[in-house]
């Protein structure tokens, strides 16, 4: 068996890359996407938790936050459509009409 | 196998508000534009009928569905707390819409939602029902900021609040997700006595408090506020200042009292942050042009207020946390509502000094907004002096002497702000000629409300002290 | 080193490697390519860990629902290539810190062996005990999803449709 520890490092990698991406990106789809790598890496934690206990509620909360990440994904995407129609950038530093 | 009735009782506000989010959604087709006052009215009903069902409710305390949600006096406050923020904003917010063009009924339909949202989050004794009630309520006001599409500016501070709202959402997450591998659990009140990892539970325990003080705009994590704020339509800036502040605000509370690690943990935590929050907000207001802005910044002292009281750890301060979220929803709402109104069509007129003149040309106007400002500095006969007062008694009860002393001058440098919009509305001379609009109805009758209830829990707190005091203690 | 073992690290590397190529590529399209890497490699974990469902919901929802839905709007904006990549403001005062303290914190406790139990093996089908608990012990959670969709549902369609 894998130790429940080597998920826990590989969680905290791609949690690490997955902050790195959303403060130092400018494309905010890629800043999006981040965060979803960062959805990802509390799932790997959830699903690893979940075995090293041998009780399924970590893979339940697991759904929860596969359907949290649908739900935002969608309205976040439609956030940058009505912001394109409007002016057409997605890089975040262009957005500056707010002081930021 | 199905629930039992008593359980649906204990559910019963956010059943009603959701069962009218959708019939507002579905009766919007069916409504002709001209009469779209009705779909308005049936949100306005669905927000009242959730604060009956919540008087309902509150004759069933106890958990529900499986331990994971709890009826009690806490909640039970809170849920008239956000339920009120609804009816005001949808009261308010329908003459803005029908000004801007923007008139739709998915805008009651999603704060009907957000509040079923802050309803579960209030309630919640369990982790994963609380992040999808803080899912809710977010997702929701992600969309009501970015509801005027057309205009730029919105669509930014949508974008900024979406895009840090959403990051915090995953730092909160991750700490849920630790705290379950520390202990095995996500229902709160089994944390403590499952032999649990204890690095673990306090870093999980850390990054939830992260999450939340991103929720409720506190230092460090305060930035996103001011450009929200001000991109946000007015009457969502409203929504935001006071309901889900107050949800936020009610987890951690709820973890804090439950958790005995939390509460062993944040409290320097929230120490440092309710000191820096404070001077975050009152020194960056001091130098704003735009009246959005500046009440925005306000709004972020006053979660370092609150969390002053939070930092006390005690009944007291817990009780002091609920009175003030109340006076503060209360004179935030009206504040908003009156900067809604005089913003024009289009929100032209948000300039401190388009104010000028104000109180000769529009005396009412600008009576209201002096007696918000009032209270928002904390003078007293206002809800505002009483709830700085409870936090001022709560600190200095657990000795907290210093927080108390930063409070008094933190009051003191806002006065400067606070006082600037008075002076301008009365002593200066007009620039431009006021095209003055009259209040509509539903605003007025929001304006006299809120300023009713500032006035009144100004002068007589003991009521609203009792309830707040009783639902202080929660139960573990 | 078992075969478990071996396959744990292809997949690992696979994630980390797309994960890196996600936040380094300059051509969003070829990020979105990056995450679904990752996406794929995760549900080979999940599959490890004896999470059979989530491995398929992982494959279903996320690599087919979401990021379908993410290579559609890079398309519809026609985003183009970043100039240069610099660090915000924000990063610069609360990020970096913060994320620099997190990591050293997190890691350390890792490398302190807490995280080294045994692990247990869970029952032979805990896809049944899965619809059980999620359908009993937390219907409640469940059914507000339906609630959290329906609003999702509404913001794409109030922010994206077009002007009447």
């Amino acid at each position: 068996m894998i130790p429940t520890s080597h998920y826990l490092f590989l969680s905290l990698a791609l949690f690490t890359i997955g902050v790195i991406g959303v403060l130092t990106r400018r494309n905010v789809i890629i800043i999006l996407m981040s965060i979803e790598l960062i959805l990802n890496a509390v799932n790997i934690n959830l699903v690893a938790f979940s075995r090293m206990f041998g009780n399924v509620n970590g893979q339940i909360f697991a759904i929860f936050v596969i359907t949290d990440a649908a739900a935002e994904a969608a309205v976040g995407l439609g956030i940058i459509i009505a912001f394109f129609r409007n002016r057409p950038t997605v890089l975040a530093d262009e957005m500056d009409i707010l002081k930021w | 196998m199905f629930a039992p009735i008593e359980d649906l009782y204990r559910l019963a506000p956010e059943l009603v508000l959701c069962t009218f989010g959708i019939l507002v959604m579905l009766a919007e087709p069916f409504v002709p534009r001209k009469r779209s006052g009705l779909v308005a009215f049936l949100a306005l009903l669905g927000a009242g009928a959730a604060l009956a069902a919540t008087r309902l409710s509150w004759a069933h305390p106890g958990t529900a569905f499986y331990g994971l949600v709890r009826v009690d006096d806490f909640s039970i406050f809170l849920h008239f707390v956000v339920g009120a923020v609804a009816v005001l904003v949808i009261l308010g917010s329908r003459d803005y819409l029908e000004r801007e063009g923007l008139h739709r009924g998915e805008f009651y339909a999603l704060v009907l939602f957000a509040t079923a949202g802050m309803g579960v989050m209030v309630s919640a004794q369990e982790l994963v029902t609380a992040f999808i009630g803080l899912e809710i309520s977010s997702i929701s006001s992600y969309i009501l900021a970015s509801f005027r599409r057309n205009v730029p500016k919105s669509n930014e501070s949508a974008m900024k609040y979406f895009l840090l709202g959403s990051f915090a959402t995953s730092f909160f997450l991750y700490g849920v997700a630790l705290v379950y591998g520390a202990t095995g659990t996500t229902l709160l009140s089994r944390m403590d006595s499952a032999s649990g990892n204890p690095t673990l539970l306090r870093l999980g325990l850390g990054m939830i408090f992260i999450g939340l003080a991103f929720k409720v705009a506190s230092a460090p994590f305060q930035l996103w506020t001011p450009d929200v704020y001000e991109g946000a339509p007015t009457p969502v800036t409203a929504l935001l200042s006071s309901g889900p502040k107050a949800a936020a605000f009610a987890l951690l509370l709820r973890i804090f009292d439950t958790v005995f690690a939390a509460s062993q943990l944040w409290v320097w935590a929230i120490w440092v942050s309710a000191a820096l929050t404070m001077f975050a907000g009152n020194l960056a207001a001091l130098v704003q042009s735009n009246v959005k802005r500046m009440l925005a910044y306000s709004s972020i002292a006053h979660a370092g207020y609150i969390l002053v009281a939070f930092a006390a750890r005690n009944e007291i301060g817990t009780a002091a946390v609920l009175f003030y979220l109340v006076a503060y929803a209360l004179m935030k709402l009206g504040a908003f509502t009156m900067v809604t109104h005089l913003g024009g069509e289009g929100e032209r007129r948000l300039e401190i000094n388009d104010y000028a003149g104000l109180g000769s040309q529009q005396p009412a106007a600008a009576a209201f907004l002096t007696l918000y400002l009032f209270s928002l500095l904390g003078l007293p006969v206002t809800a505002g002096f009483l709830g700085k007062f409870y936090i001022f008694n709560a600190a200095l009860k657990s000795h907290l002497v210093w927080l108390a002393v930063l409070l008094a001058i933190n009051t003191v440098i806002s006065a400067y702000y606070y006082l600037r919009v008075i002076v301008v509305m009365y002593m200066r001379e007009p620039q431009k000629e006021w095209a003055a609009t009259p209040i509509p109805r539903a605003v007025g009758l929001v304006l006299v409300l809120t300023a009713a209830g500032t006035l009144y829990l100004g002068l007589f707190p003991n009521y609203l002290m009792e309830f707040a005091t009783q639902s202080a203690v929660l139960p573990r | 080193m078992s075969l478990e073992l071996v396959l744990f690290f292809v997949l690992a590397a696979m994630a980390i490697g797309g994960a890196v190529s996600l936040i380094l590529q300059r051509h969003p399209i070829h990020s979105a390519l990056s995450l679904i890497v990752v996406m794929v490699a995760l549900a080979g974990l999940y599959l490890l860990l004896g999470a059979e469902f989530i491995a398929a919901v992982q494959i279903i929802v996320y690599a087919g629902a979401i990021m379908v839905l993410f290579v559609f709007v890079i398309m519809l904006l026609n985003a183009g290539v970043e100039a240069r990549t610099n660090v915000s403001r924000m990063a610069r005062y609360v990020g970096l810190p913060l994320g620099f303290f997190l990591t050293v914190e997190l890691a350390y406790w890792i490398a302190g062996g807490a995280g080294r139990q045994a692990p247990v093996s869970a029952g032979p089908t805990p896809t049944r005990e899965l619809a059980r608990m999620l359908f009993r012990e937390f219907v409640f959670p469940f059914e507000l999803t339906s609630i959290l969709i329906l609003i999702a549902i509404l913001g794409a369609v109030v922010l994206a449709k077009k002007e009447t």
